[in-house]
């Protein structure tokens, strides 16, 4: 950086031998140690800096009703059940459970995508074609009435286990917007479910 | 033997470009961070590919922390709705009962997070609120469906907020069992209150899916 100056003997005349020759100063500043204190905190605030907000994730509860006409009516060919159990375990049936539990499989929270995915595509394939949606869907102006109802007869019902954790209960709500699941809900098991899976994760060693 | 001279070339690089970069960088870091508010209650929160972000308004925050403990606070309400806090203690004090001093609801007012039954909500607020933070508190208790405190917390809370706009936020923690968010959203239900947020980090919706289509055709 700065440049050192040459002696005061090598050049020009001499001066008497009390005369000191008034060194001339360098007007430049050594900056390293500012510019390492700069880095310095830069450093810091990029590690302090909370650059991601939290996001929300809406959740909507239906009111508890005693009035029959009231409730909402689920098309067995159209229902999915997802139990939620510890370790990140998934098990779910289609329809209604079989008196001998043939139905009841069990899965991770990867391959249960995929099971909703399968279940959607077989709902819509399943759709004959329903006027009084189509017609609803026209008056609100969708362009295509048919994509609006196709899947309305799917239905997700989600049952968490006393096991489950918070995380699984987000992951699985988040399945829902993630495959664009109009219709879910969230259910209290029951106790011929918690019994099904206790049974399976007590007897299979759970499978990653 | 003749040499050529090589013109000597200083080794220096002028760095002032480079030092002015650094310091603009570092002014945005300055101005863009905003400090994390001391968390009395750590929590971890699951990721969703929710993309709204959490606005601020009046809120009810309602903590489930890693060992399913239930805390609420109500950190987020403005400062010109901070003498509803003053209407919450004091309803929850005739309701239930509770003898509290005028110091000890000014202390609810300032306390950071409140986590304890109600029988010992006087002790706990007649520890100063600088020591509050740091107070081990057993939650507040909800699992027990025929003694769940939250919903008594929650419809002073409504009744104090009556007529405007307040959100139900619930911070869970990744690991924290169903059953307490189960006992908070039914708490909730009590008192005719059905829509919540829960608070959640950002994450991008898995490729290929459906939402992952319908945001791509979004953003064209």
């Amino acid at each position: 950086m700065a440049s050192i100056e040459g002696g005061g003997d090598s050049g020009g005349h001499k001066k008497g031998p009390g005369v000191k020759k008034a060194k001339r100063m360098s007007t430049r500043v050594d900056m390293t140690p500012m510019v390492d204190l700069g880095f310095l905190l830069i450093t810091f605030f990029i590690f302090t800096a909370t650059m991601s907000s939290p996001t929300t994730m809406d959740l909507n509860m239906p009111k508890d009703t005693d009035k029959q006409e009231e409730e909402t009516k689920v098309k067995q060919s159209g229902a999915l059940t997802i139990m939620l159990g510890s370790k990140d375990q998934v098990y779910y049936y289609e329809g209604e459970l079989l008196p001998d539990g043939s139905n009841f499989k069990q899965t991770t929270f990867k391959g249960i995508r995929d099971e909703i995915i399968r279940k959607k595509k077989a709902v819509i394939a399943a759709y004959t074609g329903d006027a009084a949606c189509e017609q609803k869907a026209r008056e609100k102006g969708k362009a295509d009435p048919r994509a609006e109802c196709q899947d309305q007869d799917l239905v997700i019902v989600i049952k968490p286990m006393e096991d489950a954790t918070y995380k699984n209960t987000v992951d699985i709500l988040d399945e829902m917007t993630i495959n664009a699941v109009k219709r879910f809900a969230m259910v209290k098991i029951s106790d011929t479910e918690r019994d099904l899976v206790r049974a399976t994760e007590g007897s299979a060693p759970a499978t990653k | 033997m003749p040499s050529i001279k090589m013109p000597k070339k200083s080794t220096d690089t002028d760095m002032t470009p480079f030092v002015d970069i650094a310091f603009l960088i570092l002014s945005f870091f300055i101005m863009a961070t905003k400090f994390k508010p001391e968390e009395p209650v750590k929590v971890e929160t699951p990721n969703s590919v929710s993309s709204d972000i959490l606005k601020e308004s009046n809120a009810m925050l309602i903590t489930i922390d890693k060992d399913s403990k239930v805390y609420v606070n109500f950190s987020s309400v403005n400062d010109a709705n901070k003498d509803k806090l003053g209407t919450i203690i004091d309803g929850v004090a005739t309701s239930r009962g509770i003898a509290l001093t005028d110091a000890e609801k000014q202390n609810f007012k300032g306390a950071p997070i409140l986590g304890v039954p109600f029988a010992s909500l006087k002790s706990y607020l007649d520890i100063p609120n600088a020591q509050q933070g740091a107070t081990p508190q057993p939650g507040i208790p909800v699992l027990d469906s025929l003694n769940n405190e939250l919903i008594w917390w929650i419809a002073e809370t409504k009744k104090a907020f009556a007529g405007e706009k307040l959100l139900y936020l619930i911070k869970g923690d990744n690991t924290s069992k169903y059953p307490a968010f189960e006992a908070v959203i039914n708490a909730l239900r009590r008192n005719e209150e059905f829509k919540y947020n829960l608070i959640t980090a950002q994450e991008g919706a898995p490729e290929g899916t459906e939402l992952f289509i319908q945001r791509l055709k979004k953003q064209q």
